[in-house]
């Protein structure tokens, strides 16, 4: 299998896993294991002055994992901006999942607001992935701002519903010359493995491990569904037949009857 | 003086600086971010960072999302 490589950096893995949701920090750090994800998302939340017990960053910090910060919380590029600045400050680096979703019942991120922060953020040396809508037209901009890859998204964020958006995902990784990073709405590895059928670079999960019955088993299910998808690419998929008219695998041959 | 820390009040002493600040907190050395009005201090300019009245703190850490 390839490695990935985003700005400079290789990856063994082509699975990202979020950190939301899941029921303790231990969970979550026993499925970001089994998974082998070397991408791990994190957010930002205001200090609680009377609870030093809250530590979640001990769990996902492992000398093979690059985190990931988001900006989710953020209206617009300003505070975009302002929370890449906080982010690289806290977590010491230049990367960051770039997310601005003003509208909190859909959460689909703001397109203008997007490319905007894409544009400043590269300027001041930030290795942005943006999420975005899976608009291919957007994707190319977000691309000529200096995005190191582009994530769009496959269905609203936590729906579990699939890759709803597949026929735009495909223009999008057809014309992209970063890597396709799908993100969001993947709820089952079959819809992890048929993205990276079509040759996405990467999949993002969260909601789909975080909330299985056994989250450790789950991030293993979309390890193995992420490299099989990856690996059916990479191979050479066959072509679907236009009719239902079968072809014939064995020999038609009657021996048999003779 | 009066600032505020995550819009909570707190009654500290006249130019009081950053690093005063971050000691009297606790912070953690690392994992943790500081802006005074809006603007992100790094961890190099506390030091010589003054607060000053009404000044509004805020300090972010990690949390899991998505």
């Amino acid at each position: 299998m390839e490695k990935l490589i985003i700005a400079g950096r290789e990856f063994n893995s082509r699975l990202f896993l979020g950190t939301g949701k899941f029921n303790s920090n231990e969970i979550m750090e026993q499925a970001i294991l089994a998974s082998s994800t070397e991408m791990v998302t994190v957010a930002m939340k205001r200090i609680e002055l009377n609870d030093k017990n809250d530590d979640m960053l001990k769990h996902i910090q492992h000398p093979h994992i690059q985190l990931l910060p988001n900006t989710s919380g953020v209206r617009d590029a300003e505070e975009a901006v302002f929370a890449a600045q906080m982010a690289r400050e806290a977590f010491g680096t230049n990367w960051l999942k770039l997310e601005i979703h003003p509208d909190p019942r859909y959460l689909l991120p703001d397109s203008v607001e997007t490319l905007k922060a894409t544009e400043r953020l590269v300027k001041m040396g930030f290795v942005v992935l943006p999420y975005c809508q899976a608009d291919p037209v957007l994707c190319r901009q977000l691309e000529e701002a200096g995005a190191a890859t582009v994530m769009p998204l496959a269905a609203p964020i936590g729906t579990n519903k699939g890759l709803q958006t597949r026929d735009f995902l495909r223009i999008i990784i057809e014309q992209a010359g970063v890597p396709v990073v799908v993100d969001a709405g993947i709820g089952a590895p079959s819809h992890a493995a048929e993205a990276m059928e079509m040759g996405a670079s990467a999949c993002l999960v969260n909601t789909a491990i975080a909330v299985a019955g056994d989250p450790v088993e789950m991030a293993t299910a979309f390890k193995e569904a992420v490299v099989a998808g990856r690996r059916a690419y990479e191979a050479g998929l066959g072509t679907v037949a236009h009719s239902f008219e079968a072809s014939a695998s064995s020999p038609l041959t009657a021996f048999l009857n003779d | 003086m009066t600032i505020y820390v995550n819009n909570q009040k707190h009654e500290v002493a006249d130019a009081l600086r950053v690093d005063e600040l971050a000691a009297s907190l606790q912070l953690p050395p690392q994992g943790v971010a500081v802006a005074v009005d809006n603007r992100m201090v790094p961890r190099a300019e506390w030091e010589r960072t003054e607060l000053k009245a009404d000044a509004r703190v805020v300090i972010i850490k990690a949390a899991c999302g998505g």
